[in-house]
This record gives structure tokens, sequence and C-alpha cells, in this order.
């Protein structure tokens, strides 16, 4: 950085001091000078946009290198690491995918057995209150106490299962873990890459002053902007709390339509 | 009570359906985006939409343009169930004429309170 600074800094104090002269040399008539003022002006802005544009070139080159998507490269063969990181966030897709089917899958299988029991629970619960009021005569209490028999066993049997189903709901939600260490070792990636593209962007500005180049931010920015409509959507908000635009949860939702007149 | 389904996640589709079952709603089919719940809805006589937002191919607000736009399904009650939570995008919707909206993650009860409230206003 502070060789970049020197030489910026030699070609500000050039400009100033030849401008200086430049004018002079203008004043008193003497073109010749003035000329060749200019020349080395030129010369010097020349220099300096070289030098910036071979340090520009240089890092770019290195970033890639790190990056290892140059396809020129040895390596090339193997996957660079924004190949690599897109394949752990797909891998990460897929694992929340099969668990969240494999609990709904044992929740599926459960549910029934659930409401069986409870179905033959209440039936058998309504002729129990018969018997106790001794409305049941003995041939429909024979029949009574092998339902009562059948169910117990049921019961016993469908609790198993449910629990066993309990169980395996419980070890579907290992994905968190391999998701999470998959997560972090993306998002330590696009930080690294986030401060490359930075340092770059540095550099360019360096030679943007050289070369006397000006950005129009706001035209850029509005750009930006204009791919951020409405209909496209945007997914779930990670900071609704932090923003004005955005509803918090479903009671903002319901507060805003009501006062649409809904 | 015949209810179309759409969601570009067949497990978010999947939860929707079991919540409607759990509701008394076990006629259902599903449809991952706009462009291939249109010609169901053409062809299948159904009562009611549940559809996400941001979806691949057509998204869900285009989706309800279209049947808003169409004579034959303009009077379908709509519910919007969609991460999408822009103060504007719930106006654009409610714009387009939807029935009811829902903002992910929900929970059965908000579903069930949303669902029963369009079905109030249908029918009186």
């Amino acid at each position: 950085m502070d060789e970049k600074k020197s030489s910026l800094g030699d070609f500000e104090s050039t400009l100033k001091k030849h401008a200086v002269q430049l004018v002079d040399s203008l004043e008193k008539g003497k073109f010749g000078d003035a000329v060749q003022l200019i020349h080395e002006l030129n010369q010097t802005r020349d220099r300096g946009l070289y030098q910036e544009v071979g340090k520009l070139t240089r890092e770019l080159h290195s970033a890639i290198v790190s990056f290892q998507i140059d396809p020129h490269m040895p390596q090339a063969e193997e996957v660079s690491q924004i190949t690599d990181a897109t394949e752990r966030l797909s891998y990460v897709v897929r694992l929340t995918e099969n668990a969240a089917n494999r609990t709904m899958d044992l929740v599926e299988q459960s549910t029934p057995l659930m409401s069986e029991i409870a179905d033959e629970a209440s039936s058998l619960s309504a002729d129990w209150q018969r018997f106790m009021r001794r409305e049941v005569a003995a041939d429909e209490f024979r029949e009574l106490a092998r339902r009562v028999d059948t169910f117990l066993t049921r019961s016993e049997q469908s609790s198993r299962q449910v629990s066993a189903h309990l169980n395996d709901i419980l070890l579907a939600q290992d994905y968190q873990d391999l998701t999470g260490q998959v997560i972090k070792r993306v998002t330590t990636l696009v930080t690294e890459v986030e401060s490359n593209l930075l340092k770059l962007v540095l550099m360019a500005s360096q030679v943007d002053r050289f070369a006397g180049i000006e950005h129009n931010h706001e035209a850029l920015r509005e750009e930006k902007d204009s791919e951020k409509h409405p209909t496209r959507g945007e997914g779930p908000q990670i900071h609704a709390d932090k923003r004005d635009d955005v509803v918090s949860g479903q009671d903002d939702v319901d507060d805003l339509l009501s006062s649409l007149g809904f | 009570m015949k209810i179309l389904i759409v969601d570009d996640f067949s497990t978010m589709r999947r939860i929707i359906k079991n919540l409607l079952r759990d509701l008394g709603f076990t006629n259902t089919a599903e449809a991952d985006d706009g462009n291939t719940a249109l010609p169901m809805l053409h062809s299948g006589n159904f009562d009611f939409l549940v559809t996400d937002w941001n979806m691949p191919g057509m998204s869900g607000i285009d989706l309800l343009r279209q049947v808003r736009a169409d004579d034959r399904l303009k009077h379908l009650p709509v519910l919007m169930v969609t991460a999408e939570a822009k103060r504007e995008q719930i106006i654009e919707a409610a714009q387009a004429g939807v029935n009811g909206y829902v903002v992910k993650p929900f929970t059965a009860q908000v579903l069930k309170e949303k669902i029963e409230k369009i079905f109030e206003r249908v029918n009186s």
C-alpha cells in the first residue's frame, strides 16, 4: 500500500509542479517548454497507470489462483472451491429434504395408530360405563371382555410402534449437526472471497484515479434497485425486526390487511 | 371441497396437505409452479387454491393475476402461503385480489383460522 501511495503522491506532486511551470511558460511565451512539460506530465501519468494496472493484474491473477477457477491451472481438474461450495450447499438441501420427508413419513405412519387407539378406547369406554351400570348381559359381557383383551394387546403393540417412530424422528434431526458444519465452511469461504474482492476493488480505484475515471454511483445503484422488483420475491427475511418495509409476523400481516379494508 | 396446493418445495406441499387433512379436507392435488397449476385449475373443478409466491417458472402472484383475469376462475378463493414479507408485496397481493395471506413460518392454528375466515366470507 505504501508503494502505491508514493506512486500516486509522485504523480500528484509532479502534476502540481508542472502545472505552475506550464502556466509560467505560457505567460512568458515559451511554447516549446510548455509542450515539453505536457509531454513529461503524460509520461508520469502513463508510468503510474501502467504500474497500477500491473499491480491490479497481478492481484487479480493471484485471486484467481487462490479461488482455483483458472481453467489453465493444473488443479483445474479438481473442483474449484466455489464449485465445491455449491456442491456442499446442494448437499445441505438434499439432507434437509430427506430429514423432512423421513419425519413426515413417520408422523403419517403414527397418526392412524393413535387415532385407532383413541376410537377403540372411546367405544370401549361407552360400553364399560354400561357394564358399570349393570346394563350388560352375560353374553354381551363375554364379547366385551374379548374386545378389552384385543384392545390391550393392540394398544401395547401400537404404543411400541409409535415409540419407535418417535425415536426415529429424533434421530432424523441429526442433519442439523452435519448441515451446520457444512454451512459454516461455506460461510468462511464467502467471507474470504468478499475480502479478496474488496482488495481488487481498492486496487481498481487506484487505476481510476490515474486514469481520471469517475463512476456514476447513483446510476449503478438505481440499476441494482431495479433488479429488486417485488414481483420477483426476496425469500425469507432474516432481519425482519430491523427493517421497516417488512412485516415481522402474521399479526403484522393481519394488521396491514385490515388497514386495507380486508 | 377440492383444493390445489402450489409450492415448488415438495416438503412444504406435504406439510400443507397434512394440515389440510387434519382440518378435514382430504381431496387435494399438488403443483410445483404456476405453469403446471393453471392447466390443472382449468380442467380440475377446484374449489380453493393455496399458493406460494416465489417459484421458478410462473410465480404465485402471476398465477393469482391469471386466475383473476380468467372468467371461469375469477371467483376461486386464493390463499397465499409464502415467506415473502415485504409490506409492498402484501399490498400487491391484496390489490391483485388475494383472499388471505399467511407468512412462513406459520402454525397449524394460523392456517386453520385463515381458511375458515375465507370460507365464512365466501359463503356469506
